[in-house]
């Protein structure tokens, strides 16, 4: 669909993103030193990091991706906030404290805290590049959406946006303006969403009857873009989706349901008819064709497992072991993403590190409870944009008003800049203090340090701006389950093992984390996910059963670990843990 | 590489197995609920309660269950270490 920008919208976003910026820049005025740039200090508060926690990682993924999925396919993008919280419970009951106390810096200074191995650093440093890289996609993905609708401009333009704002607030002053930033931006999103779910349980649900004729949207050979066999203009577009057919019997002729509580909410929705729309691609000498189709389905069926997930109704095993898999990457991935780990060593100690988590799970369980009545207020808003999922929350808040559209798209780009912060934060701290100073072992003093690191965020900016450009036509939740499954195939096996298994040795860890790297990472890309949406063939072709990993290579990790510790001998161990 | 003092990181054991204890309820409860969608989905379409759907009833009981439970762990953690209570 054609957007068209309004001064209301680009003066709100401007505000949001000049504010978030200028902050970073006032921030950057202390002096900084190396513990400064990479660790705030070690004082950030831990009320204040745990709602950094949620800045942090409630990414575009979470805002844009579940929201969009539950819009399109029902309870099954309910179930990607199920896994992302339930990751936490790895984080606070085996993670937090041990992390806390063994590291510095980065998680590779936890895993090589008992051995001072080169062979650790590195292989662990190069695991949080690899999964700080796939975590990056799915967040400039999400920002070249937000920027086609808001600010009439081309989907490469927010995400060359979004790339220059993230190097600029790490750049500017580390760990301590990517903290502040992930903290206004938590508290924005939470809030927000509250405040959007209550107008969609104010607004109730109402019956609209737009078109149901199908519509085609072609790409010509020369790029030019048809609706319908004519050129797509604002005049001529495709219609917008998603739609009430029809209200529980118990509401007679009456068209509208006026307030609902929440669960009255769900329980209506669970009676109604909903009509959602799919699309299906073709290709012909006349170029790429997707033809956009109407369903009227039972709301009770949307509200089931299985709509997006199709394997849980066909009974196909294979289809079943790609849901658990992923399931268990949600579990396992949390307490293994760099970028959430390095969080632990802003506050003072243990004990803080265990607070901040309890608070990061109460405001990221709100705002996942939220996802459910925004995916279903948009599913029902008529407002959907038939060719992206990622953008069903703002188009949302746009059949509410323009200037609520600015508001929630503005926080959701800020969204992206919280989370991108710290992936670009987690990237930095790799190259520069892992690789740079401890692998290579090239001296550094303070300055030079914090100089290296910058240069290193730098770098990952631009190589998040290439990606996000190349990646565009991707469902923002969809990549991030592929970021989790390597980073809990690759880091949460050594990070397990090394904490509660005292066989464990270097050459275990080190064989663990390049061995479920490495396993995650070919099987991705010998998925048929991989087949069919990045190299355009058939899935058919894809040499391996399923298209998430975790299932197999989370285990085999593990099995690593054990094998190898148990084949060497164990080191002195300098500190217990 | 660790500025982090001996005595501090050392987890008091009954602060470690209550963690544990706590997450090992939840493994059950989720990968429970995981079993479900898998083997029995016709059950989570069920509405015993009403309104409102086993499925989503029991997927927003699962995100209670996790807050709940990590205040439970951040109460017991702060009986166990701390006679005295909150050092900060």
């Amino acid at each position: 669909m054609l957007y068209e920008s309004s001064p209301v919208a680009i003066a709100i976003f401007a505000s949001f993103v000049l504010a978030v910026v200028g902050l970073s820049f006032w921030l950057g005025r202390k002096g900084q030193s190396a513990k400064g740039y990479y660790a705030a200090h070690g004082e950030i508060h831990w009320f204040i990091n745990g709602i950094a926690f949620a800045g942090d990682y409630l990414s575009a993924a979470s805002f844009l991706g579940i929201c969009g999925m539950i819009a399109f396919h029902g309870f099954d993008g309910f179930l990607y906030s199920i896994g992302f919280l339930a990751g936490w419970i790895v984080a606070l009951f085996v993670i937090a404290e041990p992390i806390k106390s063994l590291g510095k810096f980065t998680f590779a200074d936890a895993l090589d805290a008992k051995f001072k191995s080169r062979g650790i650093k590195l292989s662990v440093a190069i695991s949080t590049l690899v999964v700080s890289i796939f975590y990056l996609i799915p967040q400039m993905v999400g920002a070249g959406d937000l920027i086609v609708p808001l600010l009439g401009l081309p989907h490469a333009v927010g995400v060359i946006l979004v790339g220059v704002a993230v190097t600029l607030i790490v750049v500017t002053a580390g760990m301590v303006s990517t903290t502040w930033v992930q903290f206004i931006k938590g508290s924005l999103l939470v809030f927000f969403c509250g405040v959007l779910t209550s107008m969609i349980l104010a607004r109730g649900l109402t019956v609209n009857t737009g078109s149901l004729e199908p519509q085609t949207r072609s790409v010509t050979p020369d790029g030019r873009v048809l609706v319908d066999g004519e050129p797509q203009t604002r005049d001529h577009d495709l219609r917008p989706v998603g739609t009430l057919a029809a209200l529980p019997a118990r509401y007679g002729d009456a068209t509208t349901t006026g307030p609902l509580g929440a669960l009255e909410y769900l329980s209506v929705l669970e009676d109604s008819r909903i009509v959602t729309w799919s699309g299906k691609k073709s290709t012909d000498a006349s170029g790429t064709h997707t033809v956009f189709t109407p369903t009227e389905k039972a709301g009770a069926d949307l509200l089931k497992p299985g709509g997006y997930f199709k394997g849980l109704t066909t009974g196909k095993l294979a289809d079943k072991l790609d849901f658990a898999s992923l399931m268990l990457a949600l579990f396992c991935g949390t307490a293994s993403l760099p970028h959430i780990l390095i969080r632990y060593y802003t506050v003072k100690d243990a004990a803080a590190a265990r607070k901040s988590t309890v608070v990061g799970i109460a405001a990221i369980g709100a705002f996942y409870v939220l996802t459910l009545f925004l995916g279903l207020g948009a599913m029902t808003s008529g407002a959907l944009d038939p060719t992206s999922t990622n953008m069903a929350a703002p188009l949302l808040a746009k059949s509410f008003s323009e200037t609520l559209f600015a508001v929630i798209s503005a926080i959701a780009f800020t969204t992206v800049l919280g989370t991108v912060s710290g992936l670009i934060m987690a990237g930095s701290g790799a190259v520069a203090h892992d690789l740079v100073e401890n692998v290579l072992r090239i001296p550094m003093d303070d300055a030079a340090k914090v100089r290296c690191g910058k240069i290193a965020a730098v770098g990952l900016g631009i190589v998040a701006m290439a990606l996000g450009i190349l990646f565009r036509n991707f469902n923002v939740s969809f990549l991030v389950g592929w970021a989790f499954n390597i980073a809990a195939s690759a880091n949460l096996p050594a990070l397990v093992m090394l904490l509660f298994w005292p066989r464990t040795t270097k050459e275990g860890i080190i064989s663990a984390v390049t061995v479920g790297m490495l396993a995650s990472l070919a099987w991705i890309l010998l998925s048929a996910d991989t087949f069919e949406k990045v190299y355009g063939l058939s899935r058919d072709a894809s040499p391996v059963p399923f298209s998430q990993p975790g299932l197999v290579t989370i285990p085999l990790g593990f099995l690593v670990l054990v094998v190898v510790s148990l084949l060497t001998k164990a080191q002195p161990r300098g500190k217990p843990a | 590489m660790t500025e982090t003092s001996e005595p501090e990181r050392s987890r008091p054991g009954r602060a470690t197995r209550i963690g544990f204890g706590l997450f090992w309820i939840y493994v059950i409860l989720y990968f429970g609920f995981i079993a479900l969608v898998l083997f029995r989905p016709d059950v989570l379409s069920s509405r015993p309660f009403g309104g409102v759907n086993l499925a989503i009833a029991s997927g927003l009981g699962l995100i209670a269950a996790a807050l709940l439970l990590s205040v439970v762990y951040m109460v017991a953690c702060r009986v166990v270490e701390s006679p005295g209570g909150e050092r900060h």
